[in-house]
């Protein structure tokens, strides 16, 4: 499991591999808080690649999103499998967030 | 319920970084055992996830000296899965009176996990041995 960051135009965009769960969430939290402190605003996290969530991955999500917020950015989804469609739809989550089908029409969307 | 066997019987250390691995190996013989996938990939790995998440941190408190237990026994109907903790026990009950995706909630970074293991499990239970087993029951 890892993360990778890249920057596509003025969006950061971070890809998930493997899971998001207890054991690695605070790596992902840490790296996207860190882009933040460097001046990103617009954000977008990619889980074309990723497995499943567990509860506290998703606390991650919510708290980081809360975070940008609060410095006048934005956080985006894009590429939810079947698995995490239903999870962000069990948890409401899917209410919360801008969820789009691909990477690109979520970078379209900012 | 049938005649029942074990298809699963290890112990961790309470640090969660082992958790990804047993869950993959639980993952793997429910696939063996033809479980629906979606059950395996989802239900499963979440849920077992959670349960193993709560032992450590909750249970065990993260004590280097303490292990967490994890014992899969297979029926014709379901797959059970025990999660025994060192702990000094917990009370799950108290837990349900929580919703998550309730306006109030949804915003909160903590609360879901015993709510996705009800969700995704048939049956999420604490055993009467002071609390320290969870039992998640998997129909196949």
């Amino acid at each position: 499991m890892s993360f990778s960051i890249n920057k596509q135009g003025d969006v950061v965009v971070v890809d998930v591999e493997g899971q998001l769960i207890v054991g690695n969430r605070q790596e992902l939290k840490q790296k996207v808080l860190d882009e933040l402190e460097r001046g990103g605003k617009k954000f977008l996290i990619d889980f074309s690649q990723t497995g499943y969530i567990d509860s506290s991955g998703l606390g991650v999500l919510v708290s980081l999103s809360k975070k940008i917020r609060e410095q006048g950015g934005e956080l985006r989804l894009a590429n939810l499998n079947d698995d995490l469609q239903t999870l962000f739809e069990l948890t409401k989550l899917d209410t919360l967030f801008q969820i789009s089908d691909t990477r690109e029409r979520a970078l379209e969307s900012f | 319920m049938g005649r029942s066997r074990v298809a699963l019987d290890v112990e961790i250390p309470s640090d969660v970084s082992y958790i990804e691995g047993v869950v993959e190996l639980a993952a793997k013989r429910c696939r063996e055992l033809r479980v629906p996938a979606r059950k395996c990939s989802l239900n499963l790995r979440v849920a077992l996830t959670e349960a193993l998440s709560n032992a450590i941190l909750r249970g065990n408190g993260s004590s280097h000296e303490k292990v967490v237990r994890i014992r899969a026994t297979v029926t014709k109907e379901a797959i059970v899965f025990d999660i025994f903790d060192q702990g000094a026990g917990f009370d799950l009950a108290r837990e349900k009176r929580r919703d998550p995706t309730s306006p109030e909630n949804l915003l909160s970074e903590e609360g879901r996990g015993i709510f996705l293991m009800r969700k995704l499990m048939d049956e999420v239970e604490q055993l009467e041995d002071g609390g320290n087993t969870v039992r998640l029951t998997l129909r196949r």
